[in-house]
C-alpha cells in the first residue's frame, strides 16, 4: 500500500516536473534535464586506465604555465632506468672495455713500426684537424668527468667527500657540463665538416675488417686509405653520438617548451649515448697512444713516420706520392 | 607519529585557487613558481572536475631516489622535503616527478635552474624550525606550529584535505557514502601504491 503511494506520488511527481521542463524550457536548448555526478563525473581510475605508456593526465589550467596543465604522469620507467639500467650499463661499459684493453695489451703488447722508424716524415693532419680533434676531446674528456658524476658521484664520492663538499663539486661540475657542452657542439661540426669527405664508407673497408684490422696478427697490414675502417667507425660514432648528446643536451639545459615524457626520453638518450661513446673513445685513446708506436704523432705534431704511414695507411701514401702533395721532409 | 599526506575532493573544489593564493602569500613564493596549481579535467563537458595539485610527499618518492646530491629526507610526519644547500638544480626531480611538483627559478640568461623549490606541506626546511633561515628558503614552518598547511586549512569547500592519511580517507569516504558519488582520491595510487575504495 504505502509503495504504491510512493509510486503514485514519484509518478506525479515526476508527471509535473515534466511538464514543467516542457513549458519553461525555450525551444531548441539542449540542455540535459538533470545532471547525474555519478555516471557523468571524470573518474580518476578511468582515466588512469586508458592512459597508454609515457603519456599523462592533463587538464586546463589558469596560471601562465601551459606545463602545469600536465596533472599526473604515472610511469616509473624512468626512474628505474637512471638508478639501476644506466649505471649498470655504464659500468658495464666502461669497466668492460678497460678489462679488454689491458687483456689485449698483455697479449699483443705495443704495436710497433714492423720496418722501424724511417727517419722520415709526412704530414697527416694539418693544424685546423689536430684543431677540430682536440677541441672535441678536450670538450669530452671534460664533459665525461662531470656527467659521470651525476650518475656515480652519489655512491662513489658522497662517502668520501662527504654530502656538503660533494654538493659544492657537483654544482660546480653541472656549470662546467653545461658551459662546456657548446664547445663539445662546435668540435663534433668541425670534425664532421674536415674529415666527412675521407671516411666515406669503400668495400677497402670490408676487407679491412676481414682482415680484423691486422690488430690480431704481426707484420699484416690491410690496406687502407687515410681512414681505415675502425676509423671510420670511431668518425661515424662521434658525428651520430656526439648528434645525438647535442641534441637531447640542448633539451635537458632547456626543458621549458617540453613536456614531462619527452625530457624523460631526451634524458635516457643523453645517458644511453653517453656511456657507449666513452668506451668507445677509451679505445681509441688507447690505440692512439700507448697502443700502437708513432700513432700519436698525427695528433700531437700532425705529422707522422713515413714506414708507420705506408705500413697503416699505404694507399692514402701512394695517393698523396701521385698527387704530389705530401709534405715530407727528414725528421729533426 | 601521523602519516601526513594531502586528498582533493574534486567534487567539491570549485576551482576559485585561493589555495594556490594562499601558498604563493604565506611562503611568499617567488614570481613564475606556483607551488600549488589547480588542473581542470574535461574542462566544459559534462563531468568535468578540478582537482588541486601540489607535491604529494610520495611513499618511497622518485625524486629523492633520482637526485645526484641525495638532497631529499622524509621527516617523521612522512613529507618529503629536501636541503637547498645541497640542491644543485640539475633538473632530475623534475624529471622523475609524477606531479610536476619540482620548480626552478630562471636566475641566468641560460643553464638557468636555481635551486629546486616545491611545497614543504608547511613544514620548513633542514633549518632550525621557524627561523629566518629556513623561512627565507622554504618558507612558514606551520607544522612546527601545530598548525595544517594553509592551502587545506583556508579551502573554502573543504575539497582540500590535509592530515593523516587515515583520517582524511576516513572523512572521504564518509562524505562518498552520504553523497553516494566520488571521483577518486586524486594521484593517492601513484604516489602512496594505495586508493581510497569508494
Amino acid at each position: 500500500m504505502k509503495t504504491a503511494l510512493s509510486q503514485f506520488i514519484r509518478g506525479g511527481f515526476a508527471a509535473l516536473l515534466l511538464a514543467f521542463i516542457v513549458t519553461t524550457m525555450p525551444a531548441g536548448a539542449q540542455q540535459p534535464s538533470s545532471v547525474n555526478p555519478t555516471a557523468q563525473s571524470v573518474k580518476e581510475d578511468q582515466l588512469l586506465r586508458a592512459l597508454k605508456p609515457g603519456d599523462q593526465l592533463t587538464g586546463r589550467i589558469s596560471i601562465p604555465d601551459p606545463k602545469a596543465a600536465s596533472l599526473i604522469q604515472p610511469g616509473r620507467d624512468w626512474r628505474s632506468f637512471n638508478q639501476e639500467t644506466l649505471p649498470k650499463l655504464g659500468t658495464y661499459a666502461v669497466l668492460g672495455m678497460l678489462l679488454l684493453l689491458a687483456l689485449f695489451y698483455m697479449l699483443r703488447g705495443k704495436i710497433r713500426i714492423d720496418a722501424g722508424p724511417s727517419g722520415q716524415k709526412i704530414l697527416r693532419f694539418n693544424s685546423v684537424e689536430r684543431f677540430a680533434h682536440w677541441t672535441t676531446a678536450t670538450s669530452f674528456i671534460i664533459l665525461a668527468i662531470t656527467g659521470a658524476n651525476i650518475t656515480f658521484g652519489k655512491t662513489l664520492l658522497t662517502p668520501i667527500m662527504g654530502p656538503e663538499a660533494f654538493a659544492a663539486w657537483a654544482q660546480y661540475a653541472k656549470y662546467i657540463h653545461n658551459y662546456v657542452g657548446f664547445a663539445f657542439m662546435v668540435g663534433v661540426l668541425l670534425v664532421f665538416l674536415v674529415w666527412v669527405k675521407d671516411n666515406m664508407p669503400a668495400m677497402a673497408d670490408l676487407k679491412w675488417f676481414a682482415a680484423g684490422g691486422g690488430l690480431l696478427s704481426k707484420g699484416h697490414h690491410p690496406p687502407a686509405k687515410r681512414f681505415n675502417g675502425g676509423q671510420k667507425i670511431v668518425f661515424w660514432s662521434v658525428v651520430i653520438g656526439g648528434f645525438l648528446l647535442s641534441l637531447s643536451g640542448w633539451y635537458l639545459v632547456f626543458p621549458y617548451n617540453t613536456t614531462l615524457a619527452d625530457v624523460q626520453w631526451q634524458a635516457t638518450i643523453h645517458g644511453v649515448a653517453a656511456f657507449v661513446l666513452i668506451a668507445l673513445m677509451l679505445a681509441h685513446a688507447y690505440i692512439g697512444s700507448i697502443g700502437m708506436e708513432g700513432a700519436f704523432d698525427a695528433m700531437g705534431s700532425g705529422e707522422v713516420d713515413l714506414n708507420w704511414a705506408k705500413e697503416h695507411h699505404g694507399l692514402w701514401v701512394e695517393e698523396e706520392m701521385k698527387k704530389g702533395t705530401a709534405h715530407m721532409h727528414p725528421a729533426e | 607519529m601521523a602519516r601526513m599526506k594531502f586528498l582533493c575532493d574534486a567534487d567539491r573544489c570549485i576551482e576559485c585557487n585561493a589555495c594556490v593564493t594562499a601558498c604563493k602569500n604565506e611562503h611568499e613564493v617567488p614570481w613564475g613558481i606556483n607551488r600549488r596549481r589547480v588542473v581542470t579535467i574535461n574542462d566544459g563537458k559534462p563531468g568535468e572536475r578540478s582537482v588541486s595539485m601540489a607535491c604529494m610527499h610520495c611513499t618511497d618518492a622518485p625524486c629523492a631516489s633520482v637526485c645526484p646530491v641525495n638532497c631529499f629526507y622524509t621527516t617523521a610526519d612522512a613529507v618529503v622535503l629536501h636541503s637547498k644547500d645541497l640542491c644543485i638544480g640539475c633538473g632530475y626531480c623534475f624529471y622523475a616527478c609524477p606531479f610536476g611538483a619540482p620548480q626552478y627559478p630562471k636566475t641566468g640568461n641560460f643553464g638557468s635552474r636555481g635551486k629546486m623549490d616545491k611545497c614543504t606541506y608547511c613544514a620548513g626546511g633542514p633549518e632550525a624550525d621557524n627561523t629566518a633561515a629556513e623561512l627565507d628558503k622554504y618558507g612558514r614552518n606551520r607544522l612546527a606550529e601545530g598548525k595544517l598547511p594553509l592551502c587545506a586549512e583556508m579551502c573554502s569547500t573543504k575539497a582540500l584535505l590535509a592530515g593523516d592519511g587515515d583520517i582524511i580517507a576516513s572523512i572521504y569516504k564518509e562524505r562518498v557514502a552520504k553523497r553516494g558519488y566520488g571521483s577518486g582520491a586524486w594521484g593517492w595510487k601513484v604516489a602512496y601504491k594505495e586508493t581510497i575504495a569508494i
